[in-house]
């Protein structure tokens, strides 16, 4: 099966000389210099362990799973990983739904290398009971456009992917205690995967005149150039992996160049992607922290029970003070990756009082200024103003945060008046939001509002 | 670096095949080409089409395996040989025809890509296809802080870095260089300038062989 890329095809022979002639003076066709990368946009879904990475024009998207198997017989005491990867047929003519192809293949088996052999994940803290049952973590690679350098984006989104998964917590139990109870996530909190490094894929594309080199090839520059090598690198200075897999030849200094190159541009990359993991970790946490209990329902409510269980960043627009009301209703949590889809709002809380239309699902929840500024304005919808609060609560936020642990108090008394007495104070909405560090609601209904 | 042995011409229907033995590492190659493309769909207009498969045979590691012919790592080094080779043949000079390579392990201890490399470039050389250069190929590693030459399976298998090389040792160029494990940047240009000495001496040992092979022709046809 022989999978040449269909850009090799698309160019014209015009199209390549220039490509090569102007590398000859150290210009790219889209402007880079040799060893300049394109721009990373790391972009990560409403579940954990869900990334979308976007290269120039190369998107990757990752989704990290899991479930319990059995072990592997010569290694009972730790976790599998596996890699898998699909060459979706809309990135590319010429690629075939179905089979993965050779580059699939290879693409695969570079992520993989660079994962595995160099240790980037604690493998045997994955282990539940040895030799028995341990969890088998599995990474899909989706390429959704393939604008060149593939191996880079989807490293880039496994990691990303990695770094922000969070697997059920589990323990023993039973009458023998060989009974492993995985706790839903309502329940306990899970866990994110121990991660000891980044592993870092940098590729470098070769042409026939060996003394030119460059890096992350866009794709008409995949289909000119004749060599390629990836180097897999952490901000350590390790090299994890490399994959020069035939192509030109190249000298031993061009290679230690290539690899010193790829080390000074994998702190740069590692940086980005921490940066990018902090802040869904940021709002992560803060979505957690603004559940709201439930109580059965009250009379404001007019008992609208949402047992949707699902927590959800909705779309669609939403009231906050709706999204009160809806939280008393609901009683599940949404840590769960699967939970996490948009609950089906109700209408009741609608007719009280309406809110912004707009809603920015990627916000962080509703703050206490904010809920302030919309109870005293009530019905007037203020989008606009709503987002540049939320953008200034932000840091409020943070400070909200640590109030939350000691002010998580409030009985459940204080709940039913707070919802009676909704058209009122913020401390009441603190305390709501504070409430269940116990008690996981999701705070899904505030985001949902409407939707 | 193990005791190697080469031997040219045992598939006698192919154009060009040998058996290497690196040890107790194994691997029959066997070369048909050029000849007419199969399938015309593929043809290439101005260069050769270059085909690989790598297999294992059932029989080749400690227990019988059951592998599927299309699994991942056995695709993964067919296109790795198939790309090494292409950068050293000649294809220009071929138009429109296909060469295919077939190698086969029988015995597996360690180092079956160089193997298959190696008896890919013997097999090559006894088809009479044009190269470049002869491709040679040797794995490396580094364990207990020492850099270690051609690992067996015992070696690779302890967790230490694996690196594989192949060179143009004529030219003095890398066309093959897989590695995994980590490794700090230092060490591994030691164990990669060790790995390149190991393919050299490989490759003088295969100059050897052809040259013995050759003589053995003239002599057969009373020259």
């Amino acid at each position: 099966m022989d999978s040449r890329l269909a850009n090799s095809w698309r160019l014209t022979v015009n199209e390549k000389n220039f490509i090569k002639t102007a590398l000859q003076s150290e210009i790219r066709i889209d402007g880079r210099k040799p060893y300049e990368y394109r721009k990373i946009s790391i972009k990560f879904g409403r579940d954990d362990g869900s990334s979308e990475v976007q290269l120039g024009q190369t998107r990757v998207m990752g989704i990290v799973t899991t479930q319990l198997v059995q072990p592997y017989r010569d290694r009972p005491n730790e976790g599998t990983l596996s890699i898998f990867t699909e060459f979706s047929p809309m990135a590319d003519p010429s690629f075939e739904p179905g089979r993965p192809g050779e580059s699939a293949v290879e693409l695969g088996r570079i992520v993989d290398r660079g994962l595995r052999e160099s240790r980037a994940i604690d493998t045997e803290s994955l282990c539940v009971l040895a030799g028995k049952l341990v969890w088998a973590i599995r990474i899909d690679l989706h390429i959704l456009d393939n604008g060149g350098n593939l191996v880079d984006a989807s490293n880039i989104a496994a990691l990303s992917a990695l770094l922000t998964f969070r697997r059920p917590e589990c323990s023993l139990g039973g009458e023998d205690g060989q009974q492993v109870i995985v706790h839903p996530p309502e329940v306990k909190e899970p866990l994110p995967l121990t991660v000891h490094h980044l592993p870092i894929a940098i590729t470098f594309g070769f042409f026939n005149d060996e003394s030119i080199s460059v890096i992350d090839p866009t794709h008409n520059e995949e289909a000119v150039m004749s060599g390629r090598m990836t180097a897999t690198v952490n901000a350590n200075g390790d090299i994890c992996a490399i994959q020069k897999a035939g192509g030109e030849g190249v000298t031993q200094r061009v290679i230690m160049q290539c690899l010193q190159l790829a080390i000074a541009k994998a702190t740069g990359i590692t940086k980005q992607i921490k940066e990018a993991v902090e802040v869904y970790n940021t709002e992560r946490s803060l979505r957690k922290i603004k559940r709201h209990p439930t109580s059965v329902g009250t009379i404001v409510q007019g008992g609208q029970t949402q047992t949707s269980g699902k927590e959800g960043v909705s779309e669609s627009p939403g009231n906050h003070i709706e999204r009160l009301k809806q939280l008393s209703g609901e009683t599940c949590t949404s840590q769960s990756s699967e939970e996490r889809k948009t609950t089906s709002t109700d209408g009741n809380a609608k007719n009280l009082i309406r809110g912004p239309t707009t809603w920015d699902p990627y916000s962080k929840g509703v703050g206490p200024e904010l809920l302030k500024t919309s109870l005293a304005s009530q019905g007037t919808s203020m989008p606009n103003e709503k987002q540049d609060l939320r953008n200034e609560k932000k840091p409020g936020e943070a400070e909200v945060e640590g109030h939350h642990p000691e002010d998580a108090n409030p009985g459940s008394s204080a709940i039913n008046e707070s919802l009676t007495g909704l058209q009122t104070k913020k401390e009441r909405t603190l305390e709501d939001a504070v409430k269940p560090k116990s008690k996981r609601k999701k705070k899904a209904s505030s985001k949902t509002g409407a939707s | 670096m193990r005791q190697l042995r080469a031997q040219i011409g045992n598939v006698a229907k192919a154009d060009g095949s040998s058996v290497f033995e690196m040890g107790n590492t194994k691997v029959i190659a066997a070369v048909y080409g050029p000849r007419e493309v199969q399938n015309k769909s593929q043809q290439i207009s101005d260069q050769a089409l270059v085909r690989c498969e790598y297999s294992m045979a059932n029989f080749s590691t400690g227990d019988r395996m059951r592998k599927l012919k299309g699994d991942r790592r056995s695709t993964e080094i067919s296109l790795v040989i198939r790309q090494t080779m292409e950068a050293c043949i000649l294809t220009h000079l071929m138009p429109r025809s296909q060469i295919d390579i077939f190698v086969q392990v029988l015995q597996a201890d360690g180092g079956t890509r160089s193997a298959c490399i190696n008896a890919a470039t013997l097999a090559l050389a006894d088809a009479g296809i044009p190269m470049r250069d002869i491709v040679t190929s040797c794995s490396a590693g580094y364990l207990n802080s020492t850099p270690l030459l051609d690992l067996n399976y015992t070696e690779d298998s302890a967790g230490g870095p694996d690196v594989t090389l192949g060179i143009l040792p004529k030219l003095d160029k890398v066309t093959l260089l897989q590695m995994d494990a980590k490794l700090p940047v230092d060490i591994f240009e030691n164990v990669m300038q060790l790995a390149i000495e190991g393919c050299k001496a490989i490759a003088n040992y295969i100059r050897e062989v052809l040259l013995e092979n050759t003589n053995q022709l003239e002599y057969r046809r009373g020259l």
